[in-house]
């Protein structure tokens, strides 16, 4: 299968873009589409009044609840049908490849259900601490609104985000690679907080926080982690949180796999031991090459991905000024430093980390290239401040084998062809 | 003192005393905030339905593997098959023996999970699909019987599993799982500084592409086209 970059025919990339609808409005946006004779008497844009220039808007209120313009409508969350057996315990994937900065909106944040989505009143909603306290109780919303609050931005990746890539390249968009993830401003409740008013027993270790779902959805976290910097969350981006994303209380492990992120958080027992429950044992396990298999793999080590130019951005501006974008992220801090390479890792530059630098934070880097129009092999390199970087597909593979599913952290590549086009591949 | 500066003094002292009502809150000396109530012993038990691997939260009760069958059949085969391997991506309940070291590894109950307890707690919190909490727990101790027998874990078709001999029941599997030790994997402990230069000799090569397998949504006019891989 081993090709040399640039043979083949572009063919079936150019009808995949076609049906995508990507192609068509790209078409419209380039200047060089204007018939020569318009271009001499200028760009009628331009020159002729237009309706929108003319004509009354909309008012205020049109759009009480205000959506994105009707020219974005293309930028949503997409799912991978053949990857489940039902909807409701399922994903759907950020479109990476549409955004920048550091923030998801959170109409765009990918969804992970286990039992659909739980539609519940805010005022029928309970939180139960029980277990190992010295006394068991009962939140209402309004209680938990009534403790001190922080705010802070992480970002939660799934940890079966790139889990279809690790036998090979398969999926052609960031959106679908790496687009289990997002990245949002969080307002809660210090776990540490709420624990402490039920009052921990000396020998209180472990957490299991439970979620309402039908899928009563349950995770074991140590105690160091809960009364270091979880949140018991309640809104996301300033507004409550989307339902799908665990409306109206969430648990929040800052640079964990999300799935630790119970959604609908309606208990949390306190125990000595862990539960070695469903998602922790069956699941969200990495089975090595050896036939054992890593339990209790919380963190999310660091990570990036390039989100344009990439197969559902191609580049449609031919030869010249050409900004690379992407992001970055680890669950063991802050991002320290981007490395790019245009070669397919055979040279690096350091790329530009632009806006802010939190920890355990989506980061988002450039690099502003002058692309004389012959083809890249473009990848990322994220560094973290615990000294980790990115390994590479094949080291990662020769450490772990490829049937992991979870963690794959190692570097993606992208093919841009002279034409624009760009396609997931691997190099060696 | 002037009758003003009097005034103006009783005037400030109320609205900087006690007349609002307000300090800064925060917590006592035991960390509480006097904020919620205590569970009811009723409330607590309604809830607290988790099981764990040393038998702790196993509730009283019994169920044998032909009552299992009758309910498994019922309500779980036709996603998990008649012999839990599983219709179309629903997940392979048995079997798999001997398989996590291949290149298409089948993770069962008996194959790959670890412990017991964490069928009988999901079967009683999750299953049957969109039907959570219906079974009882006798009808969740048979359906784990049943799970056992088709995993031949137990082979005596009259095998009763009950509170009583629930932890005599171990998965074979249980001792292939291991701690995280990603930080000694040799790109993490190295900790060196990566490479920018000349990295690899000579122009890189493609050695695989996604369009060859092309199964990205909108990519393939049909629409049984699937890929390897999961999330779950």
């Amino acid at each position: 299968m081993t090709e040399t970059k640039g043979s083949g025919s572009t063919n079936l990339s150019r009808r995949s873009l076609l049906k995508a609808g990507l192609a068509g409005s790209g078409a419209a946006l380039a200047t060089g589409a204007l018939p020569a004779a318009a271009r001499a008497e200028g760009d009628p844009l331009i020159t002729e009044i237009q309706d929108w220039n003319r004509y009354l808007g909309e008012g205020v209120q049109a759009r009480p609840y205000g959506t994105p313009s009707q020219f974005e409508s293309h930028v949503v969350r997409r799912d991978v049908e053949w990857l489940t057996a039902s909807t409701e315990s399922s994903v759907n994937f950020t479109p990476l490849h549409e955004l920048d900065g550091i923030i998801t909106p959170n109409g765009l944040c990918f969804e992970r259900h286990h039992g659909g989505i739980a539609e519940i009143n805010p005022a029928d909603h309970r939180l139960m601490i029980n277990g190992l306290v010295d006394r068991q109780m009962v939140f209402t919303m309004e209680d938990l609104m009534r403790f001190p609050r922080e705010n802070r931005v992480y970002f939660l990746e799934c940890a079966a985000n790139s889990g279809m890539e690790w036998r090979g390249a398969q999926l052609n968009g960031c959106q679908y690679t790496h687009g289990m993830i997002h990245c949002v401003v969080y307002t809660g409740v210090p776990l540490k907080l709420i624990l402490e008013e039920a009052g921990l027993k000396t020998n209180a270790k472990w957490l299991m926080p439970e979620g309402a779902d039908a899928s009563a959805m349950t995770r074991s976290v140590p105690m160091e982690k809960a009364l270091d910097d979880c949140l018991v969350a309640f809104k996301m981006n300033g507004e409550a949180l989307r339902p799908e994303q665990g409306y109206p209380l969430r648990l929040v492990v800052p640079g964990w796999e999300g799935n630790m992120w119970v959604k609908w958080l309606r208990r949390i027992e306190v125990g000595d031991e862990p539960w070695h429950h469903r998602e922790e044992t069956s699941k969200y396990t990495d089975l090595l090459e050896t036939g054992k298999a890593r339990r209790f793999t919380w963190v999310m080590d660091p990570k990036s991905v390039i989100t344009s130019p990439s197969p559902q951005a191609p580049v449609r501006h031919g030869k010249g000024p050409m900004v690379i974008s992407g992001v970055a992220w680890s669950g063991n801090g802050r991002i320290t430093r981007v490395d790019v390479s245009i070669d397919g890792g055979r040279n690096w530059q350091t790329a530009r980390i632009d806006g802010p630098s939190l920890p355990k934070a989506m980061h988002r880097f450039y690099l502003d290239i002058d692309w004389d129009g012959s083809d890249l092999l473009l990848q990322s390199r994220a560094m973290d401040e615990n000294g980790y970087f990115q390994p590479t597909k094949n080291e990662l593979r020769a450490a772990r084998g490829e049937n992991s599913i979870y963690h794959n952290n190692s570097i993606q590549t992208w093919y841009v062809q002279a034409d624009g086009t760009v396609e997931n591949v691997e190099v060696g | 003192m002037s009758k003003l500066v009097k005034s103006i003094l009783i005037s400030s002292a109320l609205l900087s005393g006690a007349g609002f009502g307000a300090t800064l809150v925060s917590a006592d000396d035991s960390g509480k905030f006097g904020l919620g109530r205590e569970a009811t012993p009723a409330e607590v038990a309604a809830w607290d339905i988790d099981i764990r691997p040393d038998g702790q939260g196993l509730p009283v009760g019994s169920g044998n593997v032909l009552d299992g069958e009758e309910l498994y059949t019922n309500a779980c085969a036709v996603c998990h098959g008649d012999f839990g391997e599983g219709v179309g991506r629903w997940p392979v309940l048995a079997g798999g023996h001997d398989t996590l070291t291949h290149e298409r590894p089948e993770k069962t109950i008996g194959s790959y999970w670890p412990y017991l307890s964490t069928v009988y707690d999901y079967v009683r919190r999750a299953m049957p699909y969109g039907d959570a909490r219906s079974l009882s727990d006798d009808d969740v101790y048979a359906i784990t019987a049943y799970l056992l027998y088709l995993n031949d874990i137990v082979l005596d078709e009259d095998f009763v599993l009950s509170n009583e001999n629930f932890l005599e029941i171990r998965l074979p599997n249980e001792r292939n799982f291991t701690p995280d030790d990603r930080d000694q994997e040799p790109f993490y402990a190295a900790k060196t500084e990566p490479c920018m230069t000349d990295c690899k000799d000579g122009p890189v090569q493609i050695t695989m592409r996604a369009r060859i397998l092309d199964v990205t949504p909108g990519t393939v006019d049909d629409d049984a086209a699937a890929g390897v891989g999961g999330v779950d």
